[in-house]
C-alpha cells in the first residue's frame, strides 16, 4: 500500500471530543502517528477571577470546574483554605462530605460509563446509566437544590445537615444503583463489538503512566495503586473500609472494569458513612470576612478524574493573593499521544473517552 | 549510594542528601505543615532534579506552580516556581521553590519529567517564565498572537485598552 501521511483535524466542533477541544492527528493512512490536542477554547480565566474574589466567593466558581463533579472540586478547594487557615472541620461535617464526595464519584462514572459506551456506538448502554444517575442528581438537588454545577460545601464544613430523610432517600438510591450497574456489565462487559473496541487498545504500562503524570481510575487500570483516599487520607477516608480496584493491562477495557468496580466501592463507603454519622454540627464557625495570614498551602484529594490538587497563597487579606489548580484531566490528557500511536484512527474517540476529560477543568 | 538514599524512609534524609550532594545549591529548608520544603538555586535545578528521579525515588512531578512576587520586598526573583515531587509507594511530597527574574529562564525539567511539559506550558504562557531545554514552549490556552502574560499581578484587569 502506498504510504500516505497526512494531518487530519478532529475537533473544536466534534460530538466526542466531550467538549471544546482540538486534536491535531498525524496518522498514516489509519494508523495513528501522533495526537496533539489542541486547549483553550474553553479557558476563562479562572485562576486570574479568583484572585479577585473572597475565599468564601471561590467556592461557588469552583463548581464549574470538573462540571460533572462539582463536589469534588468544592472539596478540594475548601481542603485546602482550611489546612492554610487552620479550620477545624467538625466529625459530622467530614462524613457528610465524604457521602456526598462519593455520591459524586458515583454520578461522575455513570456518565462516564453512558457517554464511553455512546461514543463506542452501544448507544442502549446511556439510558441505564443516565437512570441511575438521575437519582443520584436527585439527592443533590433536594440536598442543595441544584442538579449540575452543584454547590455542597462551603468552607468549614457542608452547606446544610444531612436529615433523617434524605438519609433513608439515599439509602433506597444505594439500593437501586447496583441494579442499574449489573445492566450495564450485560450489556457490555462480554459484548463482542465493545471488547473488539476495548481491549488491548490505547494501552499504557505502569511506569509510563506514572512518568506522564497520569493519576486517577486511568492511572490504576495500568496497575499502579495510588489513590489519595487510601494513600494521603483526608475528610476521615481512613475510618472506612475499602478497596482499590486495580486493572492488569493498561486498556481502554481496564479503565472501564475500574471505574465500574469504583462505583461499587463509592456504595461502600456511602453506607458505612451514613451508618457511622457522629452527632454534633455539619459545618465549623467560620468568619464571614476571613482573612488569612500570609503562607501557602497545597491539598490534594482523590477526585473521580485523578488526584485533584490546590495550592493557595494568602496574603493576610480575605482574598486569595494566588489560587493554582492541578487539574487532573489537564495532566491525563497529556498521555494521550503515547496511549494512540501505533492504533488505528477509529480508536482515538475510544482512547480519548477512556481518559475521561472534563474540558471545564482543562482550560479552567 | 543509590541505595542508601532510596532506602531513607524520612524527609529528613532528603534533605540531608540534597545539601550533601549540591552544596551552595539548597539556599534553604524548611519542613512547613508536614512537608519539605526546599529552596534552590534556579542554575541547580536540572541537576537536583535528576538526583532526586534517579536516586531518591520520587517518581511524579505532580504540579508546577509559578507565584508572582511583583512589588514584594526583599525577593530577588520576580517569580517563584513551585515544583511538586512525590514519591510512591510510600506517599512522600516535597516541595522546590526557586526563584526566576523577568525574561531570565529556568532549566527545563521536561528531560527528567515528562509530565512537565504541559505544566511549564502554562506557566510560560500565564507568567512568561522562560524554560531552557524544554521541547516545546507554546503557549497553551491563549492564542498564540496574544501579547501579554494572564496571571501576572500587573496585567491590566480591564483589557490593554481599558476594557473599550
Amino acid at each position: 500500500m502506498e504510504l500516505r501521511e497526512y494531518d487530519l483535524n478532529m475537533g473544536p466542533q466534534h460530538p466526542s471530543t466531550h467538549g471544546v477541544l482540538r486534536l491535531k492527528l498525524a496518522v498514516d493512512n489509519e494508523v495513528v502517528l501522533g495526537v496533539e490536542p489542541v486547549l483553550g477554547y474553553l479557558h476563562r480565566g479562572m485562576e486570574k477571577l479568583w484572585e479577585s474574589l473572597t475565599y468564601h466567593q471561590v467556592v461557588p466558581l469552583t463548581d464549574r470546574l470538573d462540571y460533572l463533579a462539582s463536589l469534588s472540586n468544592n472539596l478540594g478547594y475548601c481542603l485546602t483554605v482550611e489546612k492554610l487557615a487552620g479550620i477545624e472541620v467538625p466529625g459530622r461535617a467530614r462524613y457528610i462530605r465524604v457521602v456526598l464526595a462519593e455520591l459524586q464519584r458515583l454520578a461522575s462514572h455513570l456518565a462516564w460509563v453512558g457517554f464511553m459506551a455512546n461514543d463506542i456506538g452501544a448507544m442502549s448502554v446511556l439510558l441505564y446509566a443516565f437512570e441511575a444517575r438521575e437519582d443520584v442528581l436527585d439527592i443533590f438537588e433536594e440536598y442543595c437544590g441544584a442538579r449540575l454545577t452543584l454547590h455542597g460545601i462551603r468552607i468549614g464544613g457542608a452547606v446544610r445537615d444531612l436529615d433523617a430523610p434524605l438519609v433513608a432517600r439515599i439509602r433506597a438510591v444505594l439500593g437501586k444503583v447496583p441494579d442499574r450497574l449489573d445492566d450495564v456489565r450485560a450489556l457490555l462487559d462480554e459484548n463482542r463489538i465493545w471488547k473488539e473496541r476495548t481491549v488491548g487498545v490505547g494501552r499504557l504500562s505502569g511506569a509510563d503512566a506514572v512518568a506522564h503524570g497520569l493519576t486517577g481510575p486511568a492511572l490504576r487500570a495500568s496497575g499502579v495503586p495510588w489513590d489519595m483516599r487510601k494513600d494521603i487520607p483526608y475528610s476521615s477516608y481512613d475510618d472506612f473500609d475499602f478497596e482499590v480496584p486495580l486493572g492488569a493491562n493498561g486498556d481502554v477495557y481496564d479503565r472501564y472494569l475500574v471505574r465500574l468496580g469504583e462505583i461499587g466501592q463509592s456504595i461502600r463507603i456511602v453506607r458505612q458513612a451514613l451508618d457511622g454519622l457522629p452527632d454534633g454540627e455539619f459545618a465549623a464557625k467560620v468568619p464571614r470576612v476571613l482573612k488569612i495570614a500570609p503562607g501557602e498551602a497545597f491539598h490534594t484529594i482523590e477526585a473521580p478524574k485523578g488526584v485533584l490538587g490546590f495550592t493557595v497563597r494568602s496574603n493576610g487579606t480575605d482574598k486569595p493573593e494566588r489560587v493554582k489548580m492541578r487539574s487532573p484531566s489537564f495532566i491525563n490528557l497529556q498521555a494521550l499521544d503515547a496511549m494512540c500511536r501505533g492504533y488505528m484512527f477509529s480508536d482515538v474517540i475510544g482512547i480519548l473517552g477512556s481518559l475521561d476529560i472534563v474540558l471545564g477543568e482543562i482550560d479552567k | 549510594m543509590p541505595e542508601d538514599a532510596a532506602d531513607r524512609t524520612g524527609l529528613d534524609g532528603i534533605l540531608e542528601a540534597l545539601t550533601g550532594r549540591f552544596p551552595g545549591a539548597v539556599l534553604a529548608g524548611a519542613f512547613e505543615r508536614n512537608e519539605l520544603s526546599v529552596r534552590l538555586a534556579k542554575e541547580s535545578l536540572a541537576s537536583v532534579l535528576r538526583f532526586l528521579k534517579d536516586e531518591a525515588g520520587f517518581n511524579a512531578l505532580e504540579d508546577i506552580a509559578v507565584f508572582d512576587n511583583l512589588g514584594a520586598a526583599g525577593g530577588d526573583g520576580r517569580f517563584t516556581v513551585v515544583y511538586r515531587l512525590c514519591r510512591f509507594p510510600g506517599a512522600l511530597r516535597l516541595r522546590l521553590a526557586a526563584d526566576v527574574a523577568e525574561g531570565a529562564s529556568l532549566p527545563s525539567a521536561v528531560p527528567v519529567y515528562r509530565s512537565a511539559d504541559w505544566a511549564a506550558r502554562e506557566a510560560f504562557d500565564m507568567f512568561g517564565v522562560l524554560f531552557d531545554g524544554h521541547p516545546d514552549l507554546r503557549r497553551i490556552y491563549m492564542p498564540d498572537d496574544f501579547e501579554g502574560h494572564p496571571l501576572r499581578k500587573d496585567f491590566p484587569l480591564a483589557g490593554r485598552n481599558g476594557g473599550a
